[in-house]
């Protein structure tokens, strides 16, 4: 499409700027086909420049004056130039929850502007996006796109597997009996007395098949390729981990079994057990508790050698029963009588996205009524979504880690809570996930390859007039939690609060092609991986990656339990209070933070 | 020790809600004539706890049931003990004592009176002359030929509640003081607190006037002009009534109320709006009430702060000091506040504007300085209101624990703008209700020198001088922009939150998770002994460049690498040193897995209240292993998966 099209006045001078934290500027006005460019008039250097993504802008909101009169309908373009006192003024809202403000001069201008960020600013097209036209000086095509999918992710298990089980296989030849295995239904808190973490024995030895070499496979997880071409479902990526045991033809059967064909894959295997967390979608049981032997033997097989298995259903039992009236359902425990099925009741969807819009209201209150800004606030509801989330995460780690059984979350569609849950599980959990390299690689497989529909998502936030569609904050609401707990473990986490703040604008609208389209299968559609940068390597470059790294970080083995105590969590200031002076103090002392550490750093290197 | 029955109880079970452990600790109960002691017996790590009757604020006897008598006991710093006590006996005689030792009657009965181990006279002399109130008003430039000392009050004679020094405007004449005493509630006539330099502007602070709907006094009138006149940079003043306008028009009606601006010449009255006593109290009493519940939502949280009112009350005290510090830093313009007595509201206001004002308060000794002024020496009724004595129950409100969480607020506003942190500031707050030292006793300086106070007690700012290095803010940089002159903080309510290191002991005691505070003392230790490192081998080669070299092997000290990682869970490691604590993280990679399975022991055999929702792993292991044992299907009908989840289950029930 030719964006020229819709910029019927490109260049407006003698602009004034008033955004926060900054005194008014005035300046030139540029509208191109993505950006919306405000250069000073006085600094000729880039300081002065404002540089905005078109698809960042949420809502406008215009008011013009005339005060010279109307002037007419055949008045051209010309004349109601000259018209001295007319003027108009554009409210920027941004995605980020940014504002800021244009005074234009000239009414006919100023509603040219704001008509081309209208149109520019919600493109539908994935073609026509910016990161399709994004060229960084050292831009990279290479064959790596990303930093993790799932050959990868297998392959990682593998050699986990690898490791622990020579440890393992060494001390079984020295002859030590692993410990029983309690087989009564209540959680033995005994077995975590023995303590996995130097590994003296688990209860699930990975019996290896040959020898030590490089063929070694997995024992009892393959790698299927059945979604290849996205015929199975079309929101998994085209390999999926999945029980060995389990053939392509079953697999496909327990697809047609359960919402959006999302069958039960391996998300994370916890090397300190080889318990797993499997994610799906419902089982499509209906009202009539249709049944399907193939997805019970593929959850049989999960669990295998252990006695049972947890069920996280991410809604109210009583939704679960009310699925089944449009075809959805759960697993009952007459047929799957080794899960134990645990529902916990996570909103999502319309109701997440107007918990967010109600909270950047209140943000933006400027009553002054402490009253009125925490019922506000509790009106919200933001913070319980944050609570819920956190405590269901914990739950999910307490039934692998400290109950030692295997673990399948799903929600209706699998693609939103789901994913939020089991990501920040994993974050918990697992030492790996913790690094900068390893959270990005985290979200890449949870998030944008396990199918969360980031277009849909994210097509509008806070400040949005449209109507809602398919918007949810779920990836933000994920971002809060882990500042929570980045907030409660300031050691813990290898990345800084800043990364967090650039993946939440970034997730909205980017310069990378990473958060584009709703699945693998639209991605490759577009050529997402062919024709646009990715963002997860671009952090990871060395002047990002300094920015970006958290450096009180101590790497530790143990899982760091977050506290959902209400008195344990806070408005995440550094987001939602983003452009206030208060938040610049904030980030004054993680400067200050910084440097003192480095400082530190440089007194031990000069020996 | 005549209200000592049972001195000596055995078999004591403490539940230790506010330590934040799930076990119960069996141990020995002492009681002496000022503290009450548990001892616990425990081969390897006992653990004694002492807790000062002046610290207890009430004892609560449960009915007994077969286990034994409950008691609890409720500090005036929020922890909360609660003791299971064999004998029903005991438990009463404990009980019958404690509330007659924890409500002294006689200042002689308080601690820092009753018991005086080592008397050294030198010391204790030394230990009162550590602030010197003289110096600071020296340090802002007071006095000079604006602002004179006054010996007016001397002897008490105008003033009882005043210090003996005070300053003045230069041209208030003596006469104009006395007449405007007798015009002012308790003859609190203006009196200077802070003079801000740069501006020339001065805070002052009085009581209100006894003005009623007509009254007024040319004197007064005359003190007020002269304020004035001390300013030569404006032509008026801001008289700051921190009362609601309302409260303050109720007061006319009995004689008292405010300025009338008719016959006051350039003064401009602005009201705060500080609520008064009574609303405090009550307002403190819902928010340890939010603290206490038991497993709250995050709704049940919010709703109980708004209705708490708490922070609202603190945000009026900050607005207070900041119109007050506005007006003298940026429109130049002299401040006269009060309230009623002008005691308590006057103090807070007075005090956040000087810290407001003057980067000196942020530091250690300044905040000592502050506290020592606008409290102590102007006649703050610290025994009254913090209740070191039995008395009127109406009298008592936290109106300097309100004053010092605005301090926090601020440090959290401005991390780097304060010398000291958190630790501080409760150790402020402790001391102010314990009576272990002098410095807080009696309602003003009067009846401080009728006590003698100064011969028989210690002042407590050395002792908090000397562990200042716990006290430190790391992060303190005077030299930061954010830091220097005047602080504008943000009095937005978005800006307030709950001081959980000063309600929630039961958050602070458990292992602490991690700090970076923490992280930078080890980090800066460490730099500091490399740097020694350094200069010994500079030294050592400066030595050998003259002389030829001596193959003599380096002594080179040995680094300490401190334990920068507290273990997130672990609570056995709370006691431990961080040394060891990193060894048992690594042997045990979860010490604390066992306890919870305790949890659920206790919260059902022994403690009535719950421990659950102490810590987010407690909180989540209550609720899985519940939910594993009773989740049924909902064909069956649906038991609870955890008390949350039954909850909203009711709830929805119910809307159906």
């Amino acid at each position: 499409m030719e964006f020229s099209e819709h910029i019927k006045t490109a260049n407006v001078e003698d602009v004034v700027l008033q955004q926060p934290l900054h005194p008014p500027s005035r300046g030139t006005l540029c509208i191109t086909g993505h950006h919306l460019l405000f250069s000073h008039r006085e600094e000729q250097d880039s300081s002065g420049q404002v540089l905005l993504l078109l698809r960042n802008i949420d809502a406008i909101e215009k008011s013009v004056e005339n005060l010279s009169g109307y002037l007419g309908p055949f008045t051209n373009v010309v004349n109601s130039k000259r018209a001295s006192g007319s003027s108009g003024t554009i409210i920027i809202k941004c995605k980020d929850l940014f504002v800021l403000q244009l005074d234009i001069p000239g009414m006919e201008q100023c509603l040219n502007i704001a008509q081309s960020i209208e149109t520019l600013s919600c493109l539908d097209c994935v073609a026509d996006m910016y990161p399709f036209f994004y060229r960084p000086c050292d831009a990279i095509f290479c064959d790596q796109w990303g930093l993790s999918n799932p050959e990868k992710h297998y392959t990682e298990m593998e050699e986990l597997l690898l490791s622990t089980s020579l440890r393992h296989w060494r001390q079984d030849t020295r002859g030590r009996t692993p410990p029983t295995i309690s087989c009564r239904g209540l959680p033995n808190w005994n077995h975590d007395v023995t303590g996995w973490s130097h590994g003296d024995a688990g209860f699930v030895l990975p019996r290896m098949q040959s020898g030590f070499g490089h063929s070694v496979q997995h024992e009892r997880w393959r790698l299927s390729t059945v979604n290849r071409d996205y015929s199975v479902c079309v929101s998994y990526p085209t390999a999926v981990i999945v029980p060995k045991e389990i053939s392509d033809d079953t697999l496909k059967k327990v697809a047609k079994f359960r919402q959006g064909g999302r069958f039960p894959v391996l998300c994370y295997y916890h090397r300190k057990n080889g318990m797993v967390i499997m994610r799906s979608g419902q089982p499509l049981t209906g009202a009539n508790r249709k049944r399907c032997k193939e997805d019970e033997r593929l959850l049989q097989a999960v669990i295998e050698d252990s006695d049972k298995g947890y069920i996280i259903d991410m809604r109210s039992a009583q939704q679960a029963q009310q699925a089944r009236m449009t075809g959805g359902g759960f697993e009952s425990k007459s047929c799957y009588n080794s899960w134990r099925r645990l529902h916990r009741h996570m909103e999502r969807g319309k109701t997440l996205q107007e918990s967010l819009i109600k909270l950047v209201e209140a943000c933006a209150d400027k009553s002054h009524n402490m009253g009125r800004w925490l019922s506000k606030l509790e009106n919200s509801k933001w913070l319980s979504h944050v609570q819920t989330a956190l405590s269901t995460a914990g739950l999910l780690v307490e039934c692998l880690e400290r109950d030692g059984h295997s673990v399948l979350i799903h929600d209706s569609d699998g693609i939103d809570s789901t994913l939020l849950v089991s990501t920040l599980a994993q974050l918990i959990m697992d030492p790996s996930c913790r690094t900068l390299e390893g959270f990005l690689g985290l979200l890449e497989r949870e998030f944008v390859q396990a199918g969360h529909p980031f277009q849909q998502r994210c097509a509008h936030s806070a400040f949005s007039h449209a109507r809602l569609q398919q918007e949810s904050p779920v990836f933000l609401l994920m971002l809060d939690c882990v500042w929570q707990i980045w907030r409660q473990f300031p050691l813990a986490l290898g990345f800084s609060e800043a990364l967090l703040l650039r993946l939440a604008t970034e997730a909205y609208a980017s310069n990378y092609g990473t958060f584009l389209s709703n699945s693998d299968m639209e991605r490759h559609a577009a050529q997402v991986k062919d024709k646009t940068q990715c963002l997860f390597r671009a952090l990871l470059k060395p002047r990002e990656r300094e920015q970006y790294t958290n450096q009180l970080y101590e790497h530790t083995e143990l899982a760091i339990w977050p506290s959902v105590h209400p008195q344990s969590l806070q408005l995440w200031r550094g987001f939602f209070l983003r452009w206030t002076q208060q938040t610049r103090h904030l980030e004054e002392v993680q400067q200050e933070i910084r440097n003192m550490v480095i400082e530190s750093g440089k007194t031990a290197l000069s020996f | 020790m005549e209200h000592i029955r049972t001195p000596k109880v055995e078999n004591v079970h403490l539940l230790d809600r506010s330590l934040g452990q799930r076990k119960a600790r069996v141990g020995t109960l002492y009681l002496s004539a000022t503290h009450t002691m548990f001892m616990e017996k425990h081969p390897e790590a006992s653990k004694e706890i002492w807790v000062l009757h002046s610290m207890v604020s009430s004892v609560e006897r449960l009915p007994t049931t077969q286990a034994g008598s409950h008691l609890i006991l409720h500090c005036k710093d929020f922890r909360i003990f609660q003791l299971l006590i064999p004998q029903e006996k005991d438990c009463f005689d404990i009980h019958s004592s404690l509330l007659r030792l924890s409500r002294p009657e006689k200042y002689s009965e308080l601690y820092c009176l009753s018991s005086n181990p080592n008397v050294n006279k030198e010391e204790r002399k030394e230990s009162w002359s550590f602030i010197d109130l003289m110096a600071d008003y020296k340090r802002m430039g007071v006095p000079n030929n604006l602002w004179v000392a006054t010996a007016a009050n001397s002897e008490y004679r105008i003033c009882e509640t005043y210090p003996s020094e005070l300053f003045v405007p230069k041209s208030a004449t003596p006469t104009v003081i006395v007449g405007s005493s007798r015009f002012r509630s308790r003859g609190r006539f203006p009196a200077l607190t802070y003079f801000h330099q740069d501006t020339l502007a001065a805070v002052c602070r009085c009581s209100q006037p006894l003005s009623g709907f007509s009254g007024r006094c040319q004197e007064d009138e005359m003190i007020l002009q002269a304020v004035m006149k001390s300013n030569p940079g404006s032509d008026y003043i801001y008289v700051v009534d921190t009362r609601p306008k309302l409260n303050a028009m109720a007061n006319r009606a009995a004689g008292k109320g405010y300025e009338n601006e008719d016959h006051y010449t350039n003064i401009k009255l602005h009201f705060i709006g500080i609520e008064n006593i009574h609303v405090m109290r009550n307002s403190q009493q819902k928010i340890i009430d939010v603290t206490e519940m038991r497993s709250p939502s995050m709704t049940d949280f919010l709703w109980g702060l708004e209705n708490s009112g708490w922070l609202k009350h603190i945000k009026a005290v900050l607005d207070a000091g900041v119109f007050i510090a506005k007006a003298v830093a940026d429109e130049g313009v002299s401040v006269l506040v009060h309230c009623s007595d002008g005691w308590d509201r006057t103090a807070q206001a007075c005090s956040v504007a000087s810290l407001l004002l003057d980067p000196f308060y942020r530091t250690i000794k300044g905040l000592m300085v502050l506290i020592e002024r606008d409290w102590i020496s102007f006649g703050h009724k610290f025994s009254h209101r913090y209740a070191h004595l039995d008395g009127d129950p109406k009298e008592v409100s936290p109106v300097i624990d309100q004053f010092l969480e605005c301090v926090w607020q601020l440090s959290e506003q401005f991390p780097c703008a304060f010398e000291f942190n958190e630790r501080f500031l409760i150790a402020i707050h402790t001391h102010v209700y314990s009576c272990q030292y002098g410095t807080f006793l009696c309602n003003c300086q009067k009846e401080r020198k009728d006590m003698r106070l100064h011969k028989r007690s210690h002042s407590v700012w050395p002792q908090l001088w000397q562990d200042r290095a716990d006290f430190t803010n790391l992060l303190y940089k005077a030299e930061l922009s954010q830091c220097q002159g005047v602080l504008r903080p943000n009095t937005s309510p978005y800006c307030f939150k709950m001081w959980k290191g000063l309600y929630n002991h039961a958050e602070r005691s458990t292992p602490p998770r991690q700090s970076p505070a923490d992280f930078l003392t080890a980090v800066r230790e460490e730099s500091q002994q490399l740097e020694e490192e350094l200069t010994n081998h500079q030294e050592r080669i400066a030595a050998l460049t003259g002389k030829p070299i001596t193959w003599a092997k380096v002594e080179v000290k040995k680094r300490i690498v401190q334990a920068r990682h507290r273990g997130p869970d672990p609570p056995t490691t709370y006691q431990v040193p961080a040394q060891e604590a990193v060894i048992q993280n690594a042997k045990t990679k979860n010490p604390s897995l066992s306890p919870p399975a305790q949890v659920k022991h206790f919260s059902r055999d022994h403690s009535p209240v719950s421990t659950d929702l102490e810590s987010g792993a407690a909180v989540l292991s209550g609720l899985s292993s519940r939910a594993g044992d009773e989740c049924k299907d909902p064909e069956t009908g649906f038991t609870t998966a955890g008390t949350n989840f039954f909850k909203r289950q009711h709830s929805e029930r119910l809307q159906q």
